[in-house]
């Protein structure tokens, strides 16, 4: 029989059926942060059961912390609080962390790509939705709730029904301008918040093909802003390139042999989806959101669409925006790049690009925070560091900073931000913040501007 | 967790679409290593202003309206992954939440609290908020046995579909992990034979 990646990957995670139920699916690595994980590690202690596989689970410390002076204590004391439980839990239980002030300290889904700890053909879990990031290594990784992160803890499986398949082609040229955030934030507008719901989405077609790791991870990383469970990319040459060398990733032989199954993964000719969506690259132009679910955007200078629907009245209100106009030129206070999506190396490379030789507009507060201290390093070999300082922009320490408004950095009521996060819901960024997800360049072209332009004009 | 069998309860009607859980439940409550409490910040930037005043137009405020039934636009949940959310509802006093459309991970979460999400059909839901429109304290029965839900006043019968397994463990109160436990032998069986 024909199979998908997705369904040789979860095939061969089945431990077994429940009757009329869910599967009992396999799971190789988890990945845990400070947020999700506390009452988890409570209901060990409640049933008195151990930790089933503490080797294949890798904690960090990354919502809760501050992008500043990370060597002095937390000052926010519940935040302070999750972060020293989360330390207490892994010591106990005998779970690797790396929290503040190791080298290799990160956003989760930023750091277990980097570290090798996510490879091909593997299961993948963590209390988070955007795990579907390491599906951009042909990876099954979705976001589990608590009581999951418990079921794992206790027994290295999850209960879940078989997700239902799509796949998403994207085929053509690109225009030169368009970066990989601005080809899902386009397929996110035409496809809708809901449409890949019940779903794991493979991603496929010329556009992918040709992408970075960087930004296939950017792109899996929003498959949950489309509903989907996870969103995922057949791993090839691309893929064996980034992992190799990595320092969790198999060495010599062990690679070898690696390669070989890796390279079975991708989606045999004429496998069936469920269903299947087609767009040509050419039609995508960099693009923004202009509402409050990512399925709000529209390419830049197009007009924000008109309804009379309540839910898209109530969002267009929040955002101090008017049906039928356009952002092209609006001013805006604030620029934030970072976060899960969009803090890789390639992404400040970008960002950098765009920086050099200009200066940040005075109106506007512009934060660079890095995904993780590897790639804070990085930043600094090459010297971007020195470019973003001098454009006037502020370069701060890992974390998740101001995607959701739970450490330091947020976004003022009433502010507009553009921002190379994820979400743009109500109040994400802080209370009454305004958010305009889009692409590094684009934001980094709002910061010297102070208001949004069109990079595909300039 | 509680079983959950039969419940007859008033509505809360929230028309609102794409209802995502940093709504239910902002990320700066989320600070917590317990799972208390939350139901004091369900909802909060829809319930209260900036300085914690009520929003008096919020649906929570209005007197009118009560129950454990929670009736919520298209797409309830979508967003992150936070178990939050639904102890939040839960904590607050909702057992049950229908919606046209649940996102996945809010489902799971939900039914691994004892929260029943119920998905009707988009005329059906709208067909809920006409009833609760016209009497606000119009009673609904859920039977999660025979899968029904009902408004006789308004002569609305809705059959909703559950998972076989997932609806014997909220009728028993089984939790997930529980089962796992069981099948231990299983999988270490699973793992010795993929190594």
């Amino acid at each position: 029989m024909k199979k998908t990646l997705f369904d040789k990957v979860w095939d061969s995670h089945v431990v077994s059926s429940v009757e009329n139920g869910p599967d009992i699916l396999y799971i190789d690595k988890h990945l845990i942060h400070e947020v999700t994980s506390p009452q988890a590690f409570s209901v060990l202690e409640e049933k008195e059961i151990p930790l089933f596989r503490p080797n294949q689970i890798v904690a960090t410390a990354d919502h809760n912390v501050p992008t500043e002076n990370q060597h002095l204590p937390i000052q926010d004391a519940l935040s302070r609080k999750q972060v020293t439980q989360l330390s207490k839990n892994c010591d106990k239980y005998g779970v690797t962390l790396y929290g503040l002030g190791h080298p290799y300290q990160g956003i989760v889904h930023v750091i277990g790509p980097e570290l090798g700890v996510t490879q091909p053909g593997m299961t993948m879990v963590c209390g988070d939705s955007h795990t579907s990031t390491h599906g951009a290594f042909g990876t099954i990784a979705f976001g589990i709730g608590t009581s999951q992160v418990a079921q794992v803890f206790a027994s290295q499986c999850v209960l879940v029904a078989k997700p239902k398949s799509m796949r998403v082609t994207v085929s053509g040229n690109l225009h030169p301008s368009v970066q990989p955030k601005d080809i899902i934030l386009y397929v996110i507008s035409k496809l809708g918040t809901d449409s890949g719901t019940g779903h794991f989405v493979e991603f496929a077609g010329t556009a992918f093909e040709q992408m970075s790791m960087e930004g296939r991870m950017t792109v899996c990383n929003m498959s949950i802003e489309m509903g989907a469970r996870g969103g995922m990319i057949a791993p090839d040459q691309t893929t064996f390139d980034y992992v190799s060398g990595r320092e969790f990733a198999p060495k010599d032989e062990a690679l070898k042999q690696k390669i070989a199954y890796w390279k079975t993964l991708p989606t045999d000719e004429g496998a069936a989806f469920d269903s299947e969506h087609h767009f040509d690259a050419a039609d995508i132009r960099p693009m923004i959101t202009y509402g409050t679910n990512p399925g709000m955007g529209i390419k830049i200078g197009e007009t924000i669409p008109t309804s009379d629907d309540a839910s898209f009245i109530k969002s267009l209100n929040y955002m101090g925006l008017k049906a039928g106009s356009n952002l092209l030129h609006m001013p805006i206070s604030h620029v934030f790049i970072g976060s899960c999506t969009n803090s890789r190396i390639e992404d400040f490379r970008a960002a950098a690009n765009y920086v050099t030789g200009k200066q940040k507009s005075p109106d506007v507060s512009a934060l660079i925070v890095p995904g993780s201290q590897q790639v804070a390093k990085q930043i600094v070999a090459e010297g971007l560091d020195k470019v973003f300082e001098s454009a006037g922009f502020m370069l701060r320490q890992p974390g998740c900073s101001a995607c959701l408004a739970m450490n330091d950095d947020k976004i003022p009521a009433g502010a507009y931000c553009v921002s190379t996060s994820n979400r743009n819901f109500e109040g994400r960024q802080g209370q009454g913040a305004r958010t305009l997800l889009a692409s590094p360049v684009t934001a980094a072209a709002a910061a010297v501007a102070g208001k949004i332009v069109d990079v595909s004009q300039q | 967790m509680e079983k959950f069998q039969i419940l007859e309860s008033a509505m809360v009607p929230l028309t609102i679409e794409n209802v995502d859980t940093d709504q239910i439940i902002p990320a700066r409550f989320l600070k917590a290593t317990d799972r208390k409490g939350f139901g004091e910040n369900l909802f909060r930037d829809w319930r209260f202003t900036n300085d914690n005043q009520p929003k008096k137009d919020f649906i929570l405020h209005d007197t009118q309206y009560s129950g454990a039934i929670l009736v919520a636009g298209n797409n309830f949940g979508c967003g992150s992954s936070r178990e939050h959310a639904a102890w939040a509802l839960a904590d607050y006093g909702f057992r049950v939440v229908v919606s046209s459309f649940f996102a996945d991970i809010f489902k799971g979460n939900a039914l691994n609290n004892g929260i029943l999400p119920i998905q009707v059909s988009p005329q059906e839901l709208q067909e809920v908020f006409t009833a609760i429109e016209s009497n606000p304290s119009i009673q609904a029965k859920v039977d999660l046995e025979t899968q029904q839900f009902r408004i006789d006043e308004s002569g609305i019968i809705i059959s909703f579909e559950i998972n076989a397994y997932k609806k014997m463990c909220m009728l028993n109160g089984y939790d997930d992990i529980d089962y796992l436990l069981s099948q231990k032998e299983a999988i270490t069986a699973f793992e010795q034979n993929r190594s």
